[in-house]
């Protein structure tokens, strides 16, 4: 196997067994989606208006989740030493892993999210323009939350710390894409638009994400 | 091949760890790094292997592969195991195995080196402290790289691991490896050149150079 393929089987294997923090995403999701039509009674119409927004957060607090965990446990228990020492590019290795950590908490995210949205009555139509929006987002989100996750990796309690940075990077994203699963439902925008923008905005954060993570890395393990 | 320094020195949060540290070691030669605690012995490891910025002199390594770092034909032995509980022992090896890119996959000849092949399939969180360093110790043997940088690598090892270890090391240095110990004395390295690190910043500290 080669070291890639080491880290994205590792990495993949420890979030999917216990104390992974793969299902805990997705429960997350499920709780917090649940949540929304008790506090907001039984008014479809609303329900269907603001599904795709509520969706949406969600499901960008879900990725956040376990995301402080990713560089701080290889950091704790000595791993991230030996990873600096490999012969593969720290770069590429942060890439690996966001896109281990994408597989195993943002496409479960994905794959729920049309079940999860009858709860806020949203058709078919709605929920397949949300998947597509959620396949196209979530890799951002993971990928600019790497950044954040590289800056707390020495923080004993860092989770809160890379909400505070992560979180507001991640308004453009929210916003076009909110816009592109409201814009496939009611219009009057065509989809197209805001989602090429939510497009570029994943192919960005593919490309800054792992050169940001790895150079705060490095600054940390000075 | 022949790991050199000059003058190394390091500051670390703002105070000078050590300074002025020479020393050289060739193919087949270890050293044993000494010295009270807070001298600098794994700050002096970490430095060799990249993870920490010399602040000052220079380090060199003739015969090795230029296009490759120190920090990369090094094994580093830390305090820390880098092992995952959740993965089994086999796991765990094959992955830094894999990451370090040994030339065979074959894990079942370190684990019996280090007393541990009849335990591959137990999670790494089950492993006692020392079945723990024993696994680390597996890692050198899986994949080879010349320069092994060990740091106190008997603290939680029993005698007859200790004496496991040192017979993998007298086999590590007759195939031509160099190894550096922060120890304070062990079996295997009976030759060694010593490095005292207290007193390291007057002159007369630089390490015996053998021929």
């Amino acid at each position: 196997m080669t070291p890639l393929g080491a880290i994205l089987v590792r990495d993949m294997r420890i979030a999917i067994r216990v104390g992974g923090g793969a299902l805990m995403g997705v429960l997350f999701f499920l709780v917090v989606v649940t949540l929304v039509p008790f506090a907001l009674g039984p008014d479809l119409a609303l329900l269907k208006r603001i599904g795709p927004a509520i969706l949406w957060l969600a499901a960008l607090l879900a990725s956040l989740l376990a995301l402080d965990r990713l560089f701080a446990a290889d950091h704790e228990d000595g791993s991230l030493d030996l990873i600096l020492m490999g012969r593969t590019p720290l770069e590429i290795v942060v890439a690996v892993k966001g896109i281990a950590h994408w597989l195993t908490t943002g496409l479960p995210l994905i794959v729920a999210a049309p079940f999860i949205g009858l709860f806020l009555n949203l058709d078919a139509k709605a929920a397949a323009a949300l998947m597509l929006t959620l396949l196209v987002g979530t890799p951002a989100l993971t990928f600019i939350g790497l950044i954040g996750a590289a800056i707390a990796v020495t923080l004993r309690r860092g989770g809160l710390l890379l909400a505070v940075l992560v979180l507001p990077l991640t308004v453009p994203v929210l916003i076009f894409g909110v816009a592109a699963a409201n814009a496939a439902v009611v219009g009057p925008v065509p989809f197209g638009t805001p989602f090429t923008i939510l497009c570029a905005l994943t192919l960005a954060s593919l490309v800054v994400g792992p050169f940001a993570a790895a150079a705060a890395l490095r600054q940390e393990m000075e | 091949m022949r790991l050199s320094a000059s003058n190394l020195g390091c500051r670390r949060g703002g105070r000078d760890v050590f300074a002025g540290v020479s020393f050289a070691i060739g193919s087949g030669e270890s050293m044993t790094i000494r010295g009270r605690n807070g001298a600098g012995k794994s700050s002096l490891l970490r430095l060799i292997v990249g993870l920490v910025r010399a602040a000052a002199g220079r380090l060199a390594l003739e015969g090795g592969d230029p296009e490759l770092t120190v920090g990369e034909q090094a094994h580093y032995l830390g305090h820390q195991d880098a092992l995952k509980p959740s993965l089994s022992v086999g796991e765990n090896l094959r992955f830094w195995s894999a990451f370090f890119g040994a030339a065979s996959a074959e894990i079942g000849e370190p684990l019996a080196a280090v007393g541990l092949d009849t335990l591959i399939d137990l999670p790494a969180a089950y492993l006692s402290a020392g079945q723990r360093r024993r696994l680390s110790i597996a890692r050198l043997l899986a994949v080879k790289r010349p320069i092994w940088l060990l740091d106190e690598p008997t603290s939680t090892l029993d005698a007859a691991a200790q004496a496991r270890l040192g017979e993998i090391m007298r086999t590590h240095l007759a195939t031509g490896g160099l190894i550096l110990a922060a120890t304070h004395g062990m079996p295997g390295l009976d030759g060694a050149q010593e490095l005292q690190l207290d007193q390291a910043s007057s002159p007369q500290a630089v390490g015996e150079e053998q021929p």
